[in-house]
This record gives structure tokens, sequence and C-alpha cells, in this order.
């Protein structure tokens, strides 16, 4: 990783400045759901997979068992797997080196990365591992902040933290809906989810809309 | 051990075993297309469900309240093209105000 680009060190830095900011969202939904300080930071430092941290604190916070908000966070947390499938070629890491970088292998390390694939591997490279340190080092710092401001806070409502974390959500899918196809797969779970809520425990309404986006993958044509 | 308990050590430790696992499997394995295009597709799904559940449900009861303005006020901001800040601490203004009132 001699002479990394400017324009990498730059594009790593804000994307993990930007992105690690979120933390404080991460952070004060966390204590609203209920979570302490502890489990909300081991939260970040371990799973640290933004959506996937949003899903066990929302699942579980209203009232979802441990085993539907793990299966949620974990059905988010596949496609980091795939992320792992396309960078591992490139970074070409054994032991534990493959450990750490498998820890910082989510969205914004890849996109990074693959976005630097005119400049080269060695940018490919550096874009990664700046953009996942980046983005560790301040999305954890952050969810800390956020985490006390939210003790401070008291009451969630009075805050608007209650919809602050749908509104965290909406913000994460709002630009996967590239198509008709996407925004109506993305309406009906919506729609299916409300729909069970009175009838089935908690977090199985969201885990049962997984099964739709199977069928809508399995249908679509190629 | 608590539930909550539970879910950080299990969401933590599976979220591992999944990045890792990615980084050890050969490539060619997982490139079926329909399994991308359902990996692609999952996150909508749940997400979408997440905005739903969390906007107008409350303890498995259907529940219009102040979180549904807010998540409106996020909505039209998504579709000014606001950045993600700007989005969620709109929707937590506009819900924090009228829960006051």
């Amino acid at each position: 990783m001699s002479r990394v680009n400017r324009a990498t060190v730059t594009q790593s830095l804000s994307v993990s400045f930007t992105v690690g900011l979120y933390g404080t969202a991460f952070g004060a939904a966390s204590i609203a759901a209920g979570f302490s300080l502890l489990q909300t930071s081991l939260l970040s430092l371990l799973t640290f997979s933004g959506a996937s941290q949003f899903a066990i604190v929302g699942v579980m916070g209203a009232g979802g068992s441990a085993i539907s908000g793990i299966a949620t966070a974990s059905l988010l947390g596949i496609r980091n797997g795939l992320y792992g499938l396309r960078m591992a070629p490139i970074l070409k890491v054994r032991g534990v080196k493959r450990v750490i970088a498998a820890q910082v292998t989510i969205d914004e390390s890849t996109g990074v990365a693959i976005g630097q694939e005119d400049l080269g591997t060695d940018a490919m490279k550096a874009g990664f591992w700046l953009t996942g340190f980046g983005v560790y080092i301040f999305w954890n710092f952050f969810t800390i902040l956020g985490a006390l401001g939210a003790q401070a806070m008291g009451n969630p409502s009075a805050w608007g933290l209650d919809a602050a974390v749908p509104a965290a959500f909406l913000g994460l899918v709002w630009p996967r809906l590239h198509g008709k196809f996407e925004k109506g797969l993305a309406a009906l779970s919506l729609l299916i989810a409300v729909a069970l809520s009175p009838f089935i425990s908690a977090g199985l309404p969201i885990i049962a809309t997984a099964l739709l986006a199977v069928a809508f993958g399995w249908k679509a044509h190629s | 051990m608590s539930a909550l308990w539970i879910g950080v050590i299990g969401t933590s430790a599976l979220a591992f075993a999944l990045k890792y696992l990615g980084h050890s499997v050969p490539e060619k394995f997982l490139t079926n297309p329909r399994v991308l295009r359902i990996n692609a597709l999952i996150p909508i799904a749940l997400l979408s469900a997440l905005v739903g559940v969390q906007t107008i449900t409350d303890k498995g009861k259907w529940v219009i309240d102040q979180r549904l303005a807010g998540v409106a006020v996020a909505l039209i901001a998504l579709a000014l093209k606001a950045p993600y800040f700007v989005v969620v601490i709109s929707a937590a203004v506009t819900s924090a105000v009228l829960y006051r009132i």
C-alpha cells in the first residue's frame, strides 16, 4: 500500500466520516430500545454492520424475541458475505489479517474499493482498508456519543426518536429502490408486515417478508 | 443471561461468521444469478417491513400517531434528495413537536 493516491484517500475519509456520523442515530435508537450503553457499544464494535444493528434493536425493542431479532439481523448480514467473496481475490490475505478484513467488510469499504477499479488493485486495497478502518473508528465513536445523548434525554418519544428509527430504515432502503420491481417489493413488504403484526409475535412479520423477496427474485426475468 | 445479551452476542457472532465465510469460500461458489438477485432483494423487503412496523404498529397493535407524520416528512426529504442526516433529523423534529403539543 505504498504511495496511496490522494483521490482514494479523500474519498475513503469523507465516506468514513459521513457514515460514521450515523452511528449517533444507532446509539440513540439502541438506548431507546432498552439496550445498555455496554450492549450498544458491543453491537457497534462486534456486529459492525449498520442495518443489522438497527434490526436487532428495532425487533427486540418492539418486543420481539432474541431469535427473531438475530434472524432478521443475520438475513441483512448475508450481503457482507457476498462482499467478502468479491474482495477476497483482491486483498489476498490470510490468518489474522483475514479476520480483520472480514470484520471491516461492509457496504462502504466494498463500495469504495470497487469505485477505485480504474486506478488498479493497489488503489482498491487502499480504499478498502482506509474506508473499513475509518468507518470502524467513527462509527464506534459516534455510537457512544448518540447513546450518551439518548441517556441524557429520557423519554424517546419527546425527542422524536420513535420516528427517527423508521426514518433511518427508510433512508437505508431508499437508494435501493431503482425501479418499479423494487418499489413494488418494498410496498408489498411494508403492507404485509404491518398487516401481520397484530396476529403473529413481534419480529416474525419482518422475517416473513424475506420469503417475499425470495419469491420475487425467483420469478424475475434476468 | 438476559434476552438482550443473547441478541447482542448472537447477532455479533453470526455477523462475523457471514463476513468470514465470504472471504473463505471459493469464488465460483454462490455466483448463481438467482441467488445474487434474491440477495439484493432481501434487504429491500426487510428494511421496508421494518419501516412499516416501526411507524404504524406499537406492541402488536396498529397505531397512527406522530411517528407517521415524522416518517412522511422523511419521505418528502428523500424525494427532495436531502442527505441522510437531514432525513432522520427532520423526522425526529416533526414527531417531537407533534408529541409535545
